[in-house]
């Protein structure tokens, strides 16, 4: 069992702070009937990516409303996860020829793993494909289980999701990031956001003394507006587009933009995108490509409080959670109608969207002239994620799924 | 002080959005998706949305309003099913046939943009409702204040908006009761006039503690 710790359990009044009170008796009273009963959450990894992250943020805060909540994670050797991660690229849509060994190595780690975990809770929450086999585990007329689908699977490789369908088709229901992602099930699918805690590092408020450092520390000139785009060097990301709509908008204002993120150590691909940007900001003196570490949540924070505008210019998203944080903090946010962008951009609402580098350069120019403007989109933004995508609306949602599932309506 | 005989027992809501397996890509299927759709996914996007987003106050009233202009790229049509309002409604039926009506006509209207795909596809969804009670009962002005105060925006949402359709009545709950319970009609239709489209629901919460205010100076 994965122990979140006590030292990141953060006590309601903080988010009571935040939310209101109001919020905080909502969530016990959904609570209430669910006290003591047990969930089991399962996922891959213990840390590193974006479930492990939430599951992080979600375990200490459900335990202080007396969910008996557990998390476990699935073991496997390299083979099983070189099998699993060829299938997680595979379900996105990358070329991929599944061997009928891959398919036994998928079941015969899940087998193993079947008997090393305790499967018993009331709720059994399975995140991703990889446990998915889990299932076959499942007493009939047991307890409850439903599969959280974290990866886009509107395009995905025929032979791999032929062979995980039946898993998952066996579960109570399925949960996806949007309905987008969805496939054709015989179970009931929802929809179910990624989140954000507004008390972690990543996006808790800063002093202005902190983030003036940072942006010295990295040569940022405060008093000229600033373009950022926070996100890993990864061609999906499409930093290049992201200068080429800088150079237009550069034309009309002294702009400067930032490029911040850093490649997985695992994605030999991040090094070569990142040489590609470079040549692309051809040494403009104004153009700041930062290389941050994974664990710099404090500074992706403060340049993200800094900058004048968000930019998310991705070619394909998952979910895009870069895009909650800045409008956590009231940017405005111009990015790509792509993946689960356009649940949390309302075009003309909470931010602005866009298909093309002209397009966003456009968009960018627009709030550039239009400041008041921009800054309704930034407040309509922190209302909409204050609403939908923080921790404490995924834990209400998780509340709600069990309720329903109990069958209390 | 009045004190009602039947007290007034504050719930609140939550939604699961279920997902479901119809949807559109131009408003020609739109209007296909608004006819066979369930009544749960109408309300979904129409009632539910409202109280989701009750912090956009402008030009924001449903989802397929929404999606036409932002997607569909058809801002006359968008402004027509923006117009509606959902109070005006007492059942789903009524509120569906107006939606198809007005999609229809834009279709018979404007045959060369109802097949015109859209930047991205509507998808048509519906809420999984479960209510939960609060445990907090008033039977006075004073203590109704009080537990107005506390609701959360789901709770504001289940029993000032979507009360219309499961009370029948061109009001809310918090209107029903401060009429039938208190015998304060005058207070309950203004609470009921106030507009939840140009408001959010911090707004009208405000609004109406200030009317009950008003209303407690008067006792």
């Amino acid at each position: 069992m994965i122990d979140t710790g006590i030292s990141s359990r953060i006590p309601l009044e903080e988010y009571a702070r935040i939310l209101g009170e109001g919020e905080i008796e909502e969530l016990r009273a959904l609570a209430k009937p669910l006290r003591g009963r047990s969930i089991e959450m399962i996922n891959s990894t213990a840390v590193g990516g974006g479930v492990a992250e939430i599951l992080t943020r979600l375990l200490p805060l459900a335990e202080q409303f007396g969910l008996n909540i557990r998390w476990d994670v699935l073991t496997g050797g390299d083979d099983f996860f070189e099998v699993t991660k060829a299938f997680h690229n595979a379900l996105h849509g990358a070329p991929y020829h599944a061997t009928a060994r891959d398919f036994e190595i998928f079941k015969a780690y899940n087998e193993r793993n079947q008997s090393r975990l305790p499967l018993d809770a009331e709720f059994m929450v399975i995140h991703d494909p990889q446990p998915a086999a889990l299932i076959e585990a499942r007493k009939k007329n047991g307890n409850h289980w439903v599969w959280r689908c974290h990866i886009d699977l509107s395009h995905p490789n025929q032979a791999v999701w032929d062979f995980l369908e039946p898993y998952v088709a066996r579960h109570d229901a399925s949960m996806f990031s949007s309905p987008a992602f969805a496939r054709k099930l015989p179970i009931p699918q929802y929809l179910f956001y990624p989140a954000i805690d507004p008390l972690s590092e990543k996006n808790c408020d800063l002093e202005p003394e902190f983030i003036a450092g940072v942006l010295a520390r990295y040569g940022i000139d405060p008093q000229r507006p600033i373009l950022t785009q926070i996100s890993r060097f990864d061609r999906l990301k499409d930093p290049v587009g992201v200068v080429r709509a800088y150079r237009i908008v550069k034309r009309y204002f002294d702009c400067q933009l930032v490029l911040a993120g850093g490649g997985a150590p695992d994605d030999p691909e991040g090094s070569v995108v990142l040489k590609e940007v470079l040549r692309e900001a051809e040494n403009d003196p104004d153009i700041k490509v930062l290389d941050l570490p994974a664990s710099a949540p404090l500074e992706v924070n403060a340049l993200q409080r800094a900058s004048t505008i968000v930019i998310q210019k991705s070619l394909r998203e998952g979910f895009g959670l870069t895009v909650s944080e800045a409008l956590w903090k009231k940017k405005p946010v111009v990015a790509s109608a792509v993946g689960g962008i356009p649940t949390q951009v309302i075009h003309k609402q909470t931010g602005l969207l866009a298909h093309s580098v002209e397009g966003t350069a456009y968009q960018i120019r627009f709030l550039l002239s239009h400041p008041e403007i921009a800054a309704k989109l930034g407040e309509s933004g922190h209302q909409h994620v204050k609403e939908n995508f923080l921790i404490t609306q995924k834990l209400k949602r998780y509340l709600t799924l069990f309720l329903a599932l109990s069958g209390c309506k | 002080m009045t004190t009602a005989e039947t007290p007034f027992d504050f719930y609140s809501v939550s939604y699961l959005t279920r997902i479901g397996n119809q949807s559109a890509g131009t408003v020609g299927e739109l209007l296909q998706g608004l006819e066979q759709c369930s009544d749960a996914s109408i309300f979904h996007h129409t009632f539910q949305t409202l109280g989701a987003h009750h912090f956009l106050t402008e030009n924001f009233s449903n989802d397929f309003a929404q999606w036409a202009m932002a997607d569909a790229n058809r801002n006359d049509l968008g402004e027509q099913l923006a117009s509606l309002d959902v109070r005006d409604y007492l059942s789903i039926a009524a509120l569906r046939e107006d939606l198809c009506r007005m999609v229809g006509e834009f279709c018979t209207a404007s045959p060369e943009f109802a097949n015109q795909a859209a930047l991205e596809r509507f998808y048509f969804c519906e809420g999984v409702e479960v209510t939960v009670p609060l445990g907090i009962q008033a039977r006075t002005l004073e203590e109704f204040r009080e537990g107005i105060g506390r609701l959360s925006h789901a709770g504001f949402y289940f029993h000032f908006i979507s009360s219309r359709l499961r009370l029948q009545l061109q009001t809310n709950d918090f209107s029903h009761w401060l009429a039938d319970g208190l015998g304060l009609a005058t207070l309950a239709k203004r609470i009921n006039q106030i507009d939840i489209y140009t408001n959010t629901l911090e707004g009208t919460r405000e609004k109406m503690l200030r009317l009950i205010d008003r209303e407690r100076r008067k006792i």
